[in-house]
C-alpha cells in the first residue's frame, strides 16, 4: 500500500498462509501498522491520533445517549434531564459527549493549522487535504446538528438562524431552507431529521477518514523538514523512518493520556464552561435570546459571515453588479463557505516550491498573524453585532481572504527560502546530533 | 514539549471565550464563596435543607420545579432528607393520574409539581440556565476561577431590590441592581426573616438567598459531587498513565536518538 520500500508481512505457518491467500487481512494489519514512518515528526503530529479517538469517543457515549433520548420537540428536553438525573452515569456520558466535542474541535484546528504551517497540502498530499476538509464540513454538520438535539433555546435558535443561512440563496433559497427543516420554521419535522443525519454523518466522517489515512499512507507523512523520504532501497527509507509500531504508537498514546487528563478535568470540574446558559431553557418559539451565539468552533466563521454588511464597498459592489440578486446577507453566506472554499484550495494557491514553513522566514510571520486572525475572529464572532466588533471582524476577514488568495501565491515568487537539510535523517541528527542536548 | 501542551491549554482556553458570552446589559453580580465550588467542592447538606424550606414555602407559590424528582431529596450529597420526611413532603401535592382519572397525592417516584403562574419560569435548571459573570471583554475568562456564576446570579437577583417601582403596560416592574436592563417583573420574593428554619439558622435576607441558591444549584445538577468524584480519580490515573507512557515512549526512542548523537 504505501510507496515508502518497507519490509511486508510474510504468511509463515499454514494457517496464516491459508488465510493469507484468502483474504490478506493480517497483511493489511501489518502494513498498516508497521508504515515507515518519518522519524523527525514533532509533537503538532499527534493530533490525527487525537481525532480518531474523539471520533471513537463520540460514536460510543452517542450510541448509548440514543438509548436514552427521546427525538421529539415536547419530550428531548426532558429526556435529556432523564439522562442527567436518572440514567445510571448518564450524567458523564452526557458531558462527555458534549465536551468530546469541543475537543474534536480543538484538535481539529490544531490538525490543520500543523498542515498550514508545514505545507502538509502540498504535492502530492492534496487529496488527503481535500479529504481532510471534506471531513472537517462533515464535522461541522454533525457538531451543528447534534446541539440541536437537547431542545434549548441556542438549539432552536440556532438552527433557526443557520437554516435561515440557505434562505439567502437567491431564487432557490427559500424552498432549499423549507426543505431542509422540513417545514416552515423549526420544528418536530427539523427535530426529527437533524437527528437522524447526526447519527448518520459520524458513520460518513469514519469512512472518510479511513479514505484520509490510506492517502497519507500512500504518500507517506509529511514531517516538519517537509523533505520526502528517500525512496531508493529499504536501507535508505530505514534511514529516514522507524516504524509507526512501536515508537509512533506509544508516543502518540501517551500524548492522547496528557490530552485526556485536561479534558477529563474539564469535564469533571467544568463541564458547563463551554456551553451555552441559555440552552438550559427549553425551547420556545416565541421568545427570542437577546444574544444568538453558535457554539466557540463556529465563532471564526460565524464573524466572516455577519462582516459583510450592506455598507461594505465589496458588497455595494457585488449587489450592483448583479443587479441586486448578491444582496449583503447572501454574500455574507458566500463568504462563509467561501472561506473553507480558500482553505481546501490552498495546495493550488500556494506558488513555493519548499513544503515546510520552517525555511520560509517571510511565510512564518503571514502565518502566525493568520493563526492570531483565527483567534480575533472567533472572539468578534462571540460579540454583538455593531461597532467596533464589526469592523473588527470585517479586517479580520479580509485577511483570511487575503492570506489564501494574494498572500500564498505571492510569497512563493519574492520569498527566498532558507536552506532546508538534505535529508530527514540530516534533520534528525541535526537537532539530537547537538552535544548539549 | 511542554511549552506546546500549555499553547495548547491557552488555545483551548481562549476558544472557549465566545460561548460563555450572555446578555449584553448585565447587572451588578457579586461572588459568594459557596462550599461546593471548586474540585473538592460539597454541598452543605443543612443548607440545602433550608433552601428546600425556603423553595417550599416561598417560590413554590408561582415556582416549580418540574424535570426534578422528588425521590432525590433523599440522594446522597444533596438534601439527604430521611425516607419516610421524602414520602410525607411528596403526599403535600396532588397530581392528576390519567390511570385513576382522578388526582392522588403525590409519591417521591413523582415529579416536583409545575409552577402555577405561566410567568413564573420552572426552577429546575435556573442555577445552570444564567451566567453571573461573562468578563473580562466578554471573554468568559473570568469563569475560570469564579465558576459560571448562575447561584450567584440568583443570590444577586434576590438581594438586589432597591425599593423602586415602576408601572409600564399595566404591568409593575421592581427596580433590581442585578438583573438586566435593571427592572424585573417579579416582586421582591424575600425581605428577610420570611421562613423559620428548623436548625435555628439566621433567616436573614442573603442568608435565605444563599441558601436558596445552593439549593437550585443542587437541583440543577445533582450529580456535582459523583461527577466530580469521577474527575478527581479519572485525572489521578491519568497523571500516573502520562508519567509510565512517557518513560516507556524515552525509553524506546532512546536507541534512535543515540544513534542520531554518534552520527
Amino acid at each position: 500500500m504505501s510507496g515508502i520500500p518497507h519490509d511486508h508481512y510474510e504468511p509463515k505457518t499454514g494457517a496464516e498462509k491459508w488465510l493469507h491467500s484468502r483474504l490478506p487481512i493480517v497483511g493489511l494489519l501489518y502494513d498498516t501498522i508497521m508504515i515507515p514512518t518519518p522519524k523527525n515528526l514533532n509533537w503538532m503530529w499527534i493530533w490525527g491520533i487525537i481525532l480518531t479517538f474523539c471520533l471513537a469517543l463520540q460514536i460510543v457515549t452517542g450510541i448509548v445517549l440514543v438509548m436514552h433520548y427521546t427525538p421529539h420537540v415536547s419530550l428531548a428536553f426532558a429526556s435529556v434531564e432523564h439522562i442527567m438525573r436518572d440514567v445510571n452515569g448518564g450524567h458523564m456520558l452526557r458531558y462527555l459527549h458534549a465536551n468530546g466535542a469541543s475537543l474534536f474541535f480543538v484538535a481539529v484546528y490544531l490538525h490543520i493549522f500543523r498542515g498550514l504551517y508545514y505545507g502538509s497540502y502540498k504535492a502530492p498530499r492534496e487529496i488527503t487535504w481535500i479529504i481532510g476538509m471534506l471531513i472537517y464540513l462533515c464535522m461541522m454538520g454533525t457538531a451543528f446538528m447534534g446541539y440541536v438535539l437537547p431542545w434549548g433555546q441556542m438549539s432552536f435558535w440556532g438552527a433557526t438562524v443557520i437554516t435561515g443561512l440557505f434562505g439567502a440563496i437567491p431564487f432557490i433559497g427559500e424552498p432549499i431552507q423549507t426543505w431542509l427543516l422540513g417545514g416552515p420554521a423549526v420544528d418536530n419535522a427539523t427535530l426529527n431529521r437533524f437527528f437522524s443525519l447526526h447519527y448518520l454523518l459520524p458513520f460518513v466522517i469514519a469512512a472518510l477518514v479511513a479514505v484520509h489515512i490510506w492517502a497519507f499512507h500512500t504518500t507517506g507523512n509529511n514531517n516538519p523538514a517537509g523533505v520526502d523520504v528517500r525512496r531508493g532501497s529499504k536501507e535508505e527509507a530505514k534511514k529516514d523512518t522507524v516504524p509507526f509500531w512501536p515508537y509512533f504508537v506509544i508516543k502518540d498514546v501517551f500524548a492522547l493520556a496528557v490530552v485526556l487528563l485536561v479534558f477529563f478535568a474539564v469535564v469533571g470540574f467544568m463541564p458547563n464552561y463551554l456551553g451555552h446558559p441559555d440552552n438550559y431553557i427549553e425551547a420556545n418559539p416565541l421568545a427570542t435570546p437577546a444574544h444568538i451565539v453558535p457554539e466557540w468552533y463556529f465563532l471564526p466563521f460565524y464573524a466572516i459571515l455577519r462582516a459583510f454588511t450592506g455598507d461594505v464597498w465589496v458588497v455595494m459592489f457585488a449587489s450592483w453588479i448583479t443587479g441586486g440578486i448578491v444582496d449583503a446577507k447572501f454574500f455574507g453566506v458566500l463568504a462563509m463557505f467561501g472561506a473553507i472554499a480558500v482553505m481546501a484550495l490552498a495546495p493550488w494557491l500556494d506558488t513555493s516550491r519548499v513544503r515546510s514553513g520552517r525555511y520560509r522566514p517571510m511565510f512564518k510571520w503571514w502565518f502566525w498573524l493568520l493563526a492570531v486572525d483565527f483567534m480575533v475572529l472567533m472572539w468578534a464572532g462571540a460579540m454583538p453585532a455593531e461597532p467596533p466588533y464589526s469592523t473588527i471582524s470585517l479586517i479580520g476577514a479580509t485577511y483570511w481572504f487575503a492570506y489564501f488568495l494574494v498572500i500564498l501565491p505571492l510569497l512563493g515568487v519574492i520569498e527566498k527560502p532558507t536552506a532546508a537539510p538534505a535529508t530527514i535523517e540530516e534533520d534528525f541528527n541535526d537537532h539530537y546530533g547537538k552535544p548539549a542536548e | 514539549m511542554l511549552k506546546k501542551l500549555a499553547i495548547t491549554a491557552v488555545a483551548a482556553l481562549t476558544l472557549s471565550a465566545g460561548s460563555t458570552l450572555a446578555a449584553g446589559a448585565s447587572g451588578h453580580i457579586h461572588d459568594v464563596d459557596f462550599s461546593f465550588e471548586g474540585p473538592f467542592g460539597k454541598f452543605d447538606q443543612m443548607q440545602l435543607q433550608r433552601g428546600l424550606q425556603v423553595y417550599t414555602e416561598v417560590c413554590a407559590a408561582c415556582h416549580g420545579m418540574k424535570f426534578v424528582p422528588i425521590r432525590t431529596l433523599s440522594d446522597e450529597g444533596g438534601p439527604q432528607l430521611p425516607e419516610d420526611q421524602v414520602r410525607a413532603y411528596a403526599a403535600q401535592f396532588d397530581i392528576y393520574d390519567a390511570e385513576l382519572d382522578d388526582t392522588r397525592p403525590r409519591t417521591p417516584a413523582d415529579k416536583f409539581p409545575a409552577g402555577g403562574d405561566p410567568k413564573a419560569p420552572d426552577l429546575s435548571l435556573m442555577a445552570k440556565a444564567r451566567a453571573g459573570f461573562h468578563g473580562p471583554y466578554g471573554s468568559g475568562m473570568s469563569q475560570l476561577f469564579n465558576g459560571i456564576g448562575g447561584p450567584e446570579y440568583i443570590v444577586s437577583i434576590l438581594t438586589g431590590y432597591t425599593g423602586e417601582e415602576k408601572e409600564e403596560a399595566g404591568t409593575t416592574f421592581y427596580a433590581n441592581t442585578a438583573f438586566p436592563g435593571g427592572w424585573i417583573a417579579m416582586p421582591p420574593p424575600l425581605s428577610g426573616e420570611d421562613v423559620e428554619f428548623a436548625d435555628g439558622h439566621s433567616n436573614e435576607l442573603h442568608h435565605e438567598a444563599e441558601d436558596l441558591a445552593a439549593f437550585l444549584m443542587w437541583a440543577a445538577e445533582p450529580k456535582m459531587m459523583a461527577r466530580q468524584h469521577a474527575g478527581f480519580v479519572a485525572v489521578l490515573m491519568l497523571t500516573i498513565l502520562s508519567v509510565l507512557l512517557y518513560l516507556t515512549n524515552k525509553r524506546i526512542w532512546a536507541p534512535v536518538k543515540k544513534a542520531a548523537k554518534k552520527a
